[in-house]
C-alpha cells in the first residue's frame, strides 16, 4: 500500500447533488398563512368591527387635531427629554461625586415611580405649592393657572423620559473609546469642545437606536395623558365615543394613526442610523437603492441591429 | 544636533515623581531636552517611560518635582513656594505647544482625514479655515497621502493612520513633538513608512522625545537616548554610547534582549 489509488475522475462525472428537503418549515408556513387568512376574513367580515364608522372618523377634524397634539406632546417631551438626559449623562460622569450623586438620585427617583402617578403630581401641583415663587423674591405664580393639563403632561413625560434616555447617552458616551478623550486633550481641546465634536458624535451610533425606540414609545405614552384631559389622540376618540357609543371603531381609528405614525418613525430611524455610522463601516443599500437598482439591471435592452 | 544647541534647554525635568496608588511609578525623574534635540525613551514595559512622556503634556499630572517645556512649568503655576494646578483652560493653551503621537493613532474616526487635521486648528487656535486647509493638505503630501484627504480613517492601513496622526499632530505648528510607541502597533511592513516620515520630521530640526522598542531608529535619529528601568532612568547619553557600548549591566541585559 505505498500508493493511494485514485478514481478517475469519471467516476464522479454523473453525479448531481441533491439539497436537504425541509417539510416542517412548508408546515409552519401553511399553518402560519392559515391562520392569518383566518383572523384577517374574521376582522373584515365581523360587522361588530364597524369597518364604516372607522373609515367615517379616520379623517375626522378632531381625531385630526387629536393626532396633532399626540406629535406635539411627542416632539416637545422628547426634546425636554433629550436635554435633560446630556445634562444628567455628563453629570453621572463628573468627578465631582455629589453631581453625580445627584444625577443618580435622579434617576432612580424617575424610572423608580410609575409615569401615570408623576403625571397626577404634576397635576395636582397646586395641591402642594398653592403659589409657585421659585424662591425669588417679587414672584407669585398661582400654581392653577400655571400648571395646564399641557403643561403637567408636558413635565410628566418630559422628565420621565430624561431618566430613561440618560442612561441611552451614558452608555453611548461610555462607548467610545478613551483614546480619542486623551487625543483630544493633547490637541488641546477644552473638555466641552471634546465632548461637543469628538465624543458625542461618535457615541450617536450606539444612542440613536434605542432612542429611536424611545421616540416610538414616547408617542403611544403620550395616551396617558387622556386621563389630564389633554385632548390628544386618545382622549379625542374617547370623547367621539363618549356619544356615539362606537366604543370599537373609534379605538381602531386612533390605532390606525399610531401604527401609521410609529412607521413613518421607523423608516426615519433607519435613515438617521446610516447617517452616524459613518466612517464605521460600508453600509449595505437602502430599500430603496435596491429598487433602483433592480429596474437599472432588469431596464428593457436595446438590442443592435447587426 | 545636539552638539549646536546651546539656547535654553527645550524640556527639563528635575526630580519628577509619579504614583498611582501605592504603586511609584516615576522616582524621581531628572532629564533635559535641547531645542532640536531627538531623544528616545528605551526600556522594559511597565519602566515608567510612557507615563513620563504623558506628563510632559499634563495627561498625567505629576506628583513632586518639576517639569518645564521651554521656560513654563508643565500644568502648574508657582505663586510664592506652592504650585498650584492651572485651569482646563491654561491646560489646553499649554497643550498647543506640544504635539503627541499615540500607540494606537487615536485618529478621530467619524471625520476625513482631512478633517482631522484642520478641527484643532479652527478650533483651538481660531486659525482661518482657508488657511488650515492649505497647511493640511500639504503636512498629508509631505507624509505621503495627499490622495486620502477625503478618506475616512477605518478605510486606510495602520501604517497610514500613523502618518496621519503625525500630520495631525503636525497641523498644529507644534515646538516639541512626543511619540508613545508609534510603531508598536503597527505590522512590520509597515513601520519602515512611519519611521521614514519621523526621521524627515528630525531632519527639520523638530525637538522630539520618541518612547520606542525600534533599537535601530533610536540608534540611527536619536541624538542621545535613555533607558529607563523600574521608574528611574539607569542610563543616559548620546545614542551610539548608549546602544553600542552601554555602561550599565541592566542595560546591556535589556538591549541583549531585544536584539
Amino acid at each position: 500500500m505505498t500508493t493511494l489509488s485514485v478514481p478517475s475522475t469519471s467516476e464522479y462525472v454523473e453525479l448531481t447533488t441533491v439539497p436537504r428537503r425541509h417539510p416542517l418549515r412548508w408546515v409552519s408556513a401553511i399553518v402560519l398563512v392559515g391562520l392569518g387568512v383566518y383572523l384577517l376574513a374574521d376582522v373584515f367580515t365581523n360587522p361588530r368591527f364597524g369597518w364604516d364608522v372607522v373609515s367615517l372618523y379616520l379623517r375626522d377634524v378632531s381625531i385630526f387635531h387629536g393626532l396633532v397634539m399626540t406629535l406635539v406632546l411627542t416632539v416637545v417631551c422628547m426634546a425636554i427629554g433629550i436635554v435633560l438626559a446630556v445634562l444628567l449623562a455628563v453629570m453621572r460622569l463628573s468627578p465631582n461625586p455629589v453631581v453625580r450623586t445627584f444625577a443618580f438620585g435622579y434617576v432612580s427617583f424617575f424610572r423608580g415611580t410609575p409615569v401615570l402617578v408623576q403625571l397626577l403630581f404634576w397635576f395636582n401641583l397646586a395641591a402642594l405649592y398653592p403659589v409657585i415663587s421659585f424662591g425669588l423674591p417679587g414672584v407669585h405664580l398661582d400654581a392653577n393657572t400655571l400648571i395646564t393639563p399641557f403643561i403637567a403632561a408636558v413635565l410628566g413625560l418630559g422628565l420621565n423620559e430624561a431618566a430613561y434616555m440618560s442612561e441611552i447617552v451614558r452608555a453611548g458616551i461610555l462607548s467610545v473609546d478613551h483614546g480619542q478623550n486623551e487625543a483630544a486633550s493633547a490637541l488641546g481641546l477644552t473638555r466641552g469642545q471634546t465632548l461637543r465634536r469628538i465624543v458625542l458624535p461618535q457615541a450617536m451610533r450606539v444612542i440613536v437606536p434605542p432612542t429611536g425606540n424611545e421616540v416610538i414609545g414616547m408617542l403611544k405614552t403620550t395616551s396617558l395623558v387622556s386621563v389630564l384631559a389633554v385632548h390628544e389622540l386618545l382622549f379625542s376618540a374617547q370623547i367621539i365615543y363618549a356619544k356615539n357609543f362606537e366604543t370599537i371603531p373609534l379605538l381602531i381609528v386612533a390605532s390606525i394613526w399610531y401604527i401609521a405614525v410609529t412607521t413613518v418613525l421607523g423608516v426615519g430611524q433607519y435613515y438617521l442610523e446610516r447617517r452616524y455610522a459613518r466612517g464605521n463601516r460600508t453600509l449595505p443599500p437602502t430599500p430603496w437603492q435596491q429598487v433602483r437598482k433592480f429596474f437599472r439591471t432588469h431596464a428593457p435592452v436595446e438590442r443592435s441591429k447587426a | 544636533m545636539s552638539a549646536t544647541a546651546v539656547a535654553a534647554p527645550k524640556v527639563r525635568a528635575a526630580g519628577v515623581r509619579k504614583s498611582y496608588g501605592n504603586l511609584e511609578v516615576l522616582k524621581g525623574i531628572d532629564l533635559t531636552v535641547d531645542q532640536g534635540e531627538v531623544l528616545c525613551l528605551i526600556g522594559p514595559s511597565g519602566s515608567g517611560k510612557s507615563t513620563f512622556l504623558r506628563c510632559i503634556n499634563h495627561l498625567e499630572a505629576i506628583d513632586s518635582g518639576r517639569l518645564w517645556v521651554g521656560d513654563t512649568t508643565v500644568g502648574y503655576e508657582q505663586r510664592g513656594n506652592k504650585l498650584y494646578e492651572l485651569s482646563d483652560k491654561e491646560i489646553c493653551r499649554q497643550r498647543t505647544e506640544v504635539g503627541m503621537v499615540f500607540q494606537h493613532f487615536n485618529l478621530f474616526p467619524h471625520m476625513t482625514v482631512l478633517e482631522n487635521l484642520m478641527e484643532a486648528p479652527i478650533r483651538v487656535l481660531k486659525q482661518p479655515r482657508r488657511q488650515v486647509r492649505e497647511r493640511a493638505l500639504g503636512l498629508l503630501a509631505q507624509v505621503g497621502l495627499a490622495e486620502k484627504a477625503g478618506s475616512y480613517p477605518k478605510s486606510l492601513s495602520g501604517g497610514q493612520q500613523q502618518r496621519v496622526a503625525i500630520a495631525r499632530a503636525l497641523c498644529m505648528q507644534p515646538s516639541l513633538m512626543l511619540f508613545d510607541e508609534p510603531t508598536s502597533a503597527l505590522d512590520p511592513e509597515l513601520v519602515g513608512d512611519v519611521l521614514a516620515v519621523m526621521r524627515n520630521l528630525a531632519e527639520t530640526g523638530m525637538t522630539m522625545i520618541v518612547v520606542t522598542h525600534e533599537i535601530g531608529f533610536a540608534r540611527d535619529v536619536a541624538d542621545r537616548v535613555a533607558f529607563f528601568d523600574g521608574g528611574q532612568i539607569v542610563e543616559v547619553g548620546p545614542a551610539a554610547d548608549v546602544i553600542t557600548h552601554p555602561q550599565q549591566q541592566r542595560t546591556r541585559e535589556f538591549l541583549a534582549a531585544v536584539r
